[in-house]
């Protein structure tokens, strides 16, 4: 699946400085070393939910932060199911009934397969620095990594999630965790990075634990399995022709 | 003696007249307000079991604790043998599958492209069994307003309310967005047969019906459904009956104490009554409470009235009184004349109000008075056309206020007679 949201990519460029940086400049670099031109993944999603776990398996392009291609390849009923990203259209596309859906309105804040992710999720802008104001809270350890911990406020209303604490490696400008709050300052979701592998020049996160705290069930695990940044890939993929081919 | 009263009352209209026009609209009031009350609260006891929660529903605790928000997630698998077991140890009731549902229901173009959209509040219902009690319960038949009943897979039924908001006639293509008990989006095809109208608001407009089997392979239930309902054979619910068998099959399926509960207790079955899950039991109550205040307030209003018109009547009557004291009637036989000239007054209008009361009710059980245009943004299960019910207690239900308000009146303004000194009559009516 597309995995759009910014910690997914991070991308390790410049060697930290030790220097003493403000919350927004930390924010930059994490954000900087984020994004690469393009990405192919393929990954899974492990949904721990109330009764049972699912398995979703799925293969993604993406190109930039406006453009998502995303084909489901098991379980067997998911098998064929396409979801298709531009800028802040989402649609998704049906194979047994051969309908093209607009996901809008109400249904943005569906759960995307049943996970702890919504689809409200994946159109948020990945680009924390457009969306909040930061403020380091403190320094602190964590998983024995050296982190900052951020606090990041919303600058706009109409934001998913009001207020942001992410956990910042000193190191590598990645973050290993984060809170999401609603305004009422409500803990909305967490999301706890378990893995980062070097791929390129960028650290992706390939083993990150979601939990809607809202929601039953122990979260949703997402393990990418094989990734491949900066690659090619053809235009036509970001049509709505694409999802019916 | 009482031809004499009687002949009395009737020679001076201005003794009876106005205790009688107030025992007549109070009764009258009373009666219709008993029948009026009793109907709707039928109506929507009867509504809510068909379409909401059976006479008893079964149900997993899990789902049993968000009944309100229909939890498909938190469904009873394995219905079958849930089943079967049901209809062995309480064969007095019809038990069937019910999926209570949300979603969109999306009408395409000839593209394939959304042509027009709207939130729509699903059944999935046991419709294609040869044993179904659903087209009964339903009234399914009665209800369809154009096209036919579902006879196969994929085929539904819409509200025709909302089917004229989505313009889609029988025969056009549906497809439900939903999601699955997984939580995933759902997008199934299905074909709109017929529409439907039951003649409750919250239903009519956004109420899509299918058979049970299509939704539970819509939204990856196989095998399962949110509710099994239970209807007595008679469909009349039996209060005492239902908290019986509940009774009896949730001991019969309570989590062990002698362990900590386990993930597998919160999807073991838990029925309930209609009274306990409907949320109807504050109404019931509050009703009979209602109707016990209406009929309170109906007795003391008219007491009052009538113990002012006793009053102003001794007034009138005050020197016929103090004749017949003063000639050697016995004052409580005075005092005893009156009470039973108010008996009889209020006898005959209690007759009169009831008579009327009844003429009343009737009507409106038969023909019913059509209250759609308020309920249009209601969400109970409410029928927009309300009946009056008529039962053997409307035929006393007057009587009680009727004469006991005259009665209670007069022996109020009556006491008067026994403060009157026989020494002083003469004097008095002299003057």
């Amino acid at each position: 699946m597309n995995l759009s949201a910014w910690w997914v990519l991070a991308l390790f460029s410049a060697h930290p400085s030790t220097q003493t940086l403000s919350g927004d400049e930390i924010l930059r670099r994490v954000d900087e070393n984020m994004f690469s031109d393009t990405r192919i993944a393929e990954s899974r999603m492990v949904i721990h939910g109330a009764r049972e776990s699912r398995t979703i398996e799925s293969r993604s392009w993406q190109r930039g932060t406006n453009e998502s291609y995303t084909e489901y390849l098991a379980p067997a009923r998911e098998r064929g199911t396409k979801m298709l990203k531009l800028k802040d259209l989402l649609w998704e596309y049906s194979p047994s009934t051969d309908r093209t859906i607009m996901i809008s309105g109400h249904l943005l804040r569906q759960s995307v397969m049943g996970s702890d992710l919504s689809y409200e999720d994946m159109m948020d802008d990945p680009h924390l620095p457009n969306m909040y104001s930061a403020a380091i809270a403190s320094e602190d350890t964590f998983a024995g990594h050296r982190v900052w911990v951020v606090d990041l406020t919303a600058k706009k209303e109409d934001i998913a999630y009001d207020h942001r604490r992410i956990w910042v490696d000193q190191a590598r400008f990645v973050p290993l965790k984060e809170e999401l709050y609603a305004r009422s300052g409500k803990l909305l979701k967490t999301i706890d990075i378990r893995g980062v592998i070097r791929v390129q020049n960028h650290w992706v996160a390939n083993s990150i634990l979601y939990k809607d705290v809202l929601k039953d069930g122990d979260g949703t695990e997402f393990y990418i399995d094989s990734v491949t940044l900066d690659a090619k890939i053809p235009d036509y993929l970001f049509s709505k022709a694409a999802l019916k081919r | 003696m009482i031809r004499f009263l009687f002949k009395g009352l009737l020679r001076d209209r201005s003794r009876s007249l106005f205790p009688f026009l107030t025992v007549f609209l109070g009764v009258l009031l009373v009666v219709f307000l008993q029948a009026w009350l009793n109907g709707a609260l039928s109506s929507l006891v009867q509504s809510t079991a068909h379409f909401r929660t059976g006479h008893v529903r079964v149900m997993s605790r899990a789902y049993a604790k968000e009944m309100d928000q229909a939890p498909n997630d938190l469904a009873l698998l394995g219905i079958d043998s849930l089943i079967a077991e049901l209809k062995g140890a309480f064969p007095d009731f019809f038990w069937t599958p019910r999926i209570q549902f949300g979603g969109l229901l999306d009408i395409p173009d000839e593209h394939h492209e959304t042509r027009a959209q709207a939130p729509v509040s699903g059944m999935g219902v046991d419709l294609l069994s040869p044993d179904t009690p659903e087209w009964k319960i339903l009234n399914m038949r009665g209800a369809i307003v154009r096209g036919r009943v579902p006879r196969g897979h994929g085929e539904i039924l819409v509200g025709d309310e909302l089917a004229g908001k989505l313009r889609i006639q029988p025969g056009d293509t549906a497809t439900l967005i939903s999601s699955t008990m997984y939580g995933s989006m759902s997008v199934t095809n299905f074909v709109v047969v017929g529409t439907v109208r039951f003649g409750i608001v919250a239903m009519d407009k956004a109420t899509m019906i299918a058979d049970v089997s299509d939704i539970q392979q819509a939204l990856e239930m196989d095998g399962g459904a949110g509710e099994i309902l239970g209807f007595f054979a008679d469909d009349v619910y039996h209060d005492d009956r239902a908290s019986a068998v509940t009774a009896e099959f949730n001991e019969h399926h309570r989590a062990a104490a002698d362990r900590p509960p386990t993930k597998s207790d919160m999807f073991s079955p838990v029925m309930g009554t209609l009274r306990d899950q409907s949320g109807l039991a504050d109404y019931m109550d509050y009703i009979d409470v209602f109707s016990g205040v209406i009929m309170g307030v109906f007795l003391l209003a008219m007491s009052i009235v009538l113990w002012n018109a006793g009053l102003t009547g001794s007034l009138r009557r005050y020197g016929e009184i103090g004749l017949r004291l003063a000639v050697g009637e016995d004052r409580s036989h005075v005092y005893a004349s009156m009470l039973a000239e108010s008996l009889m007054i209020g006898l005959i209008g209690s007759l009169a109000g009831t008579a009327a009361g009844l003429a009343i009710d009737y009507y409106l059980q038969v023909h019913g008075f059509d209250m759609g245009a308020l309920l249009r943004d209601s969400s109970m299960m409410l029928p927009d056309v309300i009946r009056a019910r008529i039962t053997g207690f409307t035929f006393v239900v007057g009587f009680l206020p009727g004469v006991l308000a005259t009665f209670l009146g007069t022996a109020m303004s009556g006491v008067g007679i026994y403060q009157r000194q026989t020494s002083q009559l003469f004097k008095e009516l002299e003057t």
